[in-house]
């Protein structure tokens, strides 16, 4: 009964998680956009007390719940664990555990995090691991579903779906996220959740808060009969049914073994009583398991001479910016790598096709900002909505309108008016800032051709500029970032 | 003045389609009684291939068909990224015109990228060159084209694409845009026009109009000019909303005034008279619930008697099947329903759509706009009365997706409006004289405000 409850959640919760990755729309995040502000690490990063206390008092309640029902990756590898058991029934056995190993790991992530060594801290953390494989690779083919569907509404005149562009936004995180789902996938086929118990540093910390959790999976010795059929079928790897005991640090409540148990030996029941507790207080911890995931829920807060045809537009390359640019609400680029999990949710979520992981070795995966495809649009908050872990910071419309995440700079090499000799001014039409102007090339001559110049003073950093510019693929106009943003 | 006298050719043209009917009519299991057969002229009724109405040309005694085919919207092969011409379609839909009794083709060198003519030439050289007439025009746009050489090469390779030694009605292209000034440099100054007069003293090009849009100015120099020239035919803008409030009547009052029959284009204004707002399909539709939206306009240029053809760039069979009906033979108007159409025409100027007849004289745009998808996107949505004016508009949230989610479906994001630098290349080249770069502007900034909101 309780593993039953434990898989139909398990099931509701990886599912809305990864529709928040999927979803471009941004309907699904104003419904369960908290699903990805309980996960732990996030929590933590955004110094989100409420959320970090709630899950301690959970953990201490009930076990590692989190890590069975919250945490996707977790859920993940119990999917591939299940197609593994589908092969071979009762196929683990115990084993101690690798306490060093897990020490190790958490020490390494503690220290990452203090010492801001993103990397490490994005590559160790569960959540965002799945976030990757949710963003990176499944994603696109939700899309290109998406965009069949868009094809077929067109035909049939409805707007019901429109099409949205599918691009590689960065080959590293699709690599990452491909070894990642393909060591865990392999791992969790064969040996169940080895990862969660030896690697995970978010799985040990939890671990040992469950030691002291008051309810547990309880073997009743004088029902015992010490078969290893629990042992045998615990992916945890953590029972040793010839002591008769369950290492709780490493048991993350998926009640297999109250249902395996052919002799009603194991009960899920408070940590002294010495009796199993019957059929009525599996009842209760039910209800109490459901009152506590209410409680989690409750927390969310050219030249012419035929007619016809169209010139050829060459994409537009990315300049080298001697600044990165992060979204406004990550206030400064130390602030967003120092809270960043790297889960790409604002990366999935861009619908301007702005955001992206960055490859630099000091903020590896986390989302910078560049202009080719789209630019940073007034109206949009959706990257600040979705942060789970307060890098990027809510803003307002109206506040972004005055956040400096940079300034325009101007290239005079590629500029039309100068290059074509044709009269332009799309950047200053666009600019949402007013902060561009026209002004006559040749002080002494009015007629001169008009170029853009740019009141840093004024300039927000949005790249309207930059993507409209004519000139390909370098644009005349492009923006340099702020290490730090500016209020204007 | 529909002929009644049949000369060798129509005679043989009978001949040849009566041939056609009986095995039409001899494919077995339609008995004619089961058949939906509507009264003549409506939506269903079955096409009589005798009964064109043809107009006499005084000086070459042609007898032309008023219903002519424009040859600058050839069907392209679906999918093909280059826009290529659908030849097998184009030969059906030749086919069955001539079938039908169209005789009179018109084409340019610049139409479909420049591959009309080719086109045009290989559909009708599967038919005797005495059953048709070939409209072409000196289309020396570029000023790369104005000097005498390259404007001769460009009749020489028309006669070539064409596969024909003659030209039946040859046209100075658009005459009136750039104004004189550019009259002079594409046809005066390089003595162009003094040779296409001697092509015609030899016989290889039988009748010499030109084509007018823009100055009125050039228009009535042309014409003051008559005696000199000799102006054979002149092609020019006609339709129902154009007689008041552009200057058909104008046009079409000073031709007739001389006796010089009158080529109509745009008798549907780029198909903006068959795509009309709602309240005016009803309206129109009301008077004869048989007939389609666009029979309206055809049987209005038709009814002027100066007319010698009515131009339609036909894409689809169902567009020249449509047609057809108006025309074979051609029911004329009378005063009360030239009326009504008048005051249809005042109704619809009402409506803020942009003068775009998707031409694309405009396109290619230098750089890679397509301006008349922006503009027909723009059109539809005014028509469909999906341009909210504000958000208080009862059905803002439908109108604002309908015109959001179709933008990015009409026009690629690359080359919509938002990317238009107002370089202006493109206004001289619009024959309804639109000032494209502000309507651009104007459209991208209203989407600014829909997606903003």
């Amino acid at each position: 009964m309780l593993r039953k409850i434990r898989i139909v959640l398990a099931a509701v919760s990886i599912t809305l998680v990864t529709l928040l990755f999927l979803d471009f729309t941004g309907t699904l995040h104003h419904w369960f956009g908290w699903l990805a502000k309980i996960q732990f690490l996030p929590a933590l990063l955004a110094l989100n007390a409420g959320v970090t206390a709630a899950l301690v008092a959970i953990t201490l309640l009930f076990g590692r719940v989190y890590c069975s029902l919250i945490c996707p990756l977790g859920i993940m590898q119990d999917i591939f664990a299940r197609f593994g058991r589908m092969r071979r029934k009762y196929r683990y056995s115990y084993s101690p555990a690798l306490t060093v190993l897990r020490l190790v790991m958490l020490a390494l992530m503690a220290a990452s995090i203090i010492l801001g060594i993103s990397a490490i801290v994005v590559l160790l953390a569960p959540y965002s691991a799945y976030g990757r494989i949710a963003g990176n690779l499944l994603a696109p083919v939700w899309m290109l579903g998406n965009n069949a569907l868009a094809v077929v509404a067109e035909r049939a005149e409805s707007y019901a779906f429109y099409s949205v562009d599918v691009w590689i936004k960065s080959g590293l995180s699709i690599a990452v996220a491909a070894v990642t789902l393909i060591a865990l996938g392999i791992l969790s086929w064969k040996n169940g959740r080895t990862y969660c118990n030896t690697i995970c540093p978010v799985g040990t910390i939890l671990g040992y808060l469950s030691r002291f959790s008051l309810l547990r999976p309880v073997i009743d010795t004088s029902k015992c009969n010490a078969c290893g059929l629990c042992e045998r079928n615990c992916k945890a790897a953590c029972i040793d049914s010839k002591q008769h005991k369950i290492d709780y640090t490493r048991c993350v409540a998926c009640m297999n073994c109250i249902d395996t148990c052919r002799h009603g030996a194991i009960s899920y029941t408070r940590r002294y009583s010495k009796t199993a507790g019957a059929d009525p207080s599996q009842r209760r911890s039910f209800i109490a398991t459901a009152a506590a995931l209410g409680t989690t829920a409750a927390l969310q807060a050219q030249e012419k001479t035929v007619d016809g045809g169209l010139a050829a537009i060459t994409d537009k390359q990315r300049p080298e910016r001697r600044t990165p640019i992060v979204p406004p609400g990550a206030k400064s680029i130390k602030h967003l790598s120092n809270h960043c999990t790297a889960c790409q949710l604002c990366v999935a979520a861009c619908p301007n096709g702005v955001l992206r992981p960055s490859t630099d070795l000091t903020r590896l995966m986390q989302p910078e900002s560049s202009y080719e495809r789209g630019y940073c649009r007034p109206e949009c908050t959706r990257c600040s909505e979705v942060c789970p872990a307060g890098a990027i910071t809510p803003v307002t419309r109206e506040e972004k309108t005055a956040v400096q995440i940079g300034h325009a700079v101007w290239v005079a090499d590629n500029c039309v008016p100068l290059t074509d000799g044709v009269e332009c001014g799309n950047c200053a039409r666009h600019c949402p800032a007013g902060a561009i102007q026209m002004v006559a090339s040749d002080p002494q001559d009015t007629d001169s051709p008009k170029i853009p110049v740019v009141n840093t003073a004024r300039c927000i950093g949005c790249g309207a500029c930059e993507n409209l510019c004519p000139a390909r693929p370098f644009s005349a106009i492009y923006v340099e970032g702020y290490e730090k943003h500016r209020i204007n | 003045m529909k002929t009644n006298d049949i000369s060798r050719r129509e005679f043989l043209r009978r001949v040849g389609l009566g041939a056609a009917a009986v095995t039409a009519a001899s494919i077995p299991g339609c008995s004619p009684s089961t058949q939906n057969k509507g009264p003549q002229g409506s939506e269903t009724a079955e096409i009589p291939t005798d009964s064109m109405t043809t107009r006499h040309n005084p000086t070459t005694g042609d007898d032309v068909s008023l219903l002519g085919y424009g040859c600058m919207r050839w069907p392209t092969i679906e999918g093909d990224p280059d826009d290529k011409l659908d030849q097998e379609e184009i030969n059906r839909l030749v086919d069955k015109a001539i079938a039908h009794g169209v005789n009179y083709f018109d084409t340019s060198p610049a139409y479909c990228k420049g591959r009309s003519e080719e086109a045009t030439g290989i559909a009708l050289s599967r038919h005797p060159r005495d059953s048709y007439y070939i409209a072409t025009k000196l289309s020396n746009f570029s000023p790369s084209t104005w000097s005498r050489e390259a404007g001769e090469q460009m009749y020489r390779n028309s006669l070539k694409n064409l596969r024909t030694d003659h030209i039946d009605y040859m046209l100075l292209h658009a005459v009136g845009m750039g104004g004189p000034d550019n009259l002079r440099s594409r046809y005066i100054d390089n003595g162009m026009l003094d040779f296409l007069l001697a092509e015609r003293e030899a016989g290889r090009i039988r009748n010499l109009g030109f084509s007018y849009h823009g100055d009125i100015e050039v228009f009535d120099h042309l014409l003051a000019e008559n005696d000199r020239y000799r102006w054979d035919f002149v092609q020019i803008q006609l339709n129902y909303v154009d007689w008041h409030h552009a200057n058909a009547e104008y046009l079409y009052g000073e031709l007739s005034k001389r006796g010089i029959p009158a080529v109509i284009m745009e008798p549907l204004l780029g198909g903006r008279l068959a795509n009309v707002p709602d309240h005016i399909v009803a309206r129109l539709k009301q008077r004869e619930p048989q007939r389609s939206v666009a029979s309206w306009a055809f049987r209005f240029a038709g009814t002027h008697p100066g007319v010698l053809t009515v131009l339609s760039g036909m894409t689809y069979m169902d567009h020249l099947e449509d047609n057809l009906r108006s025309f074979c033979p051609l029911q004329p108007l009378d005063d009360e329903e030239m009326q009504f159409l008048y005051d249809t025409a005042d109704l619809m100027t009402k409506f803020p759509t942009i003068p775009c007849n998707d031409c694309k004289y405009c396109m290619p745009c230098p750089y890679g706009i397509d301006i008349p998808s922006i503009l027909l996107h723009y059109n539809r949505c005014v028509n469909e009365g999906n341009v909210p004016a504000g958000m208080q508009d009862e059905n803002y949230a439908q109108a604002r997706r309908a015109f959001l989610v179709g933008y990015d479906r009409a026009v690629p994001g690359l080359r919509q409006a938002s990317h238009c630098i107002g370089c202006g290349q493109c206004a001289p080249h619009c024959p309804q004289q639109i000032n494209i770069p502000r309507e651009l502007h104007r459209i991208d900034q209203y989407v600014e405000t829909l997606k903003q909101a």
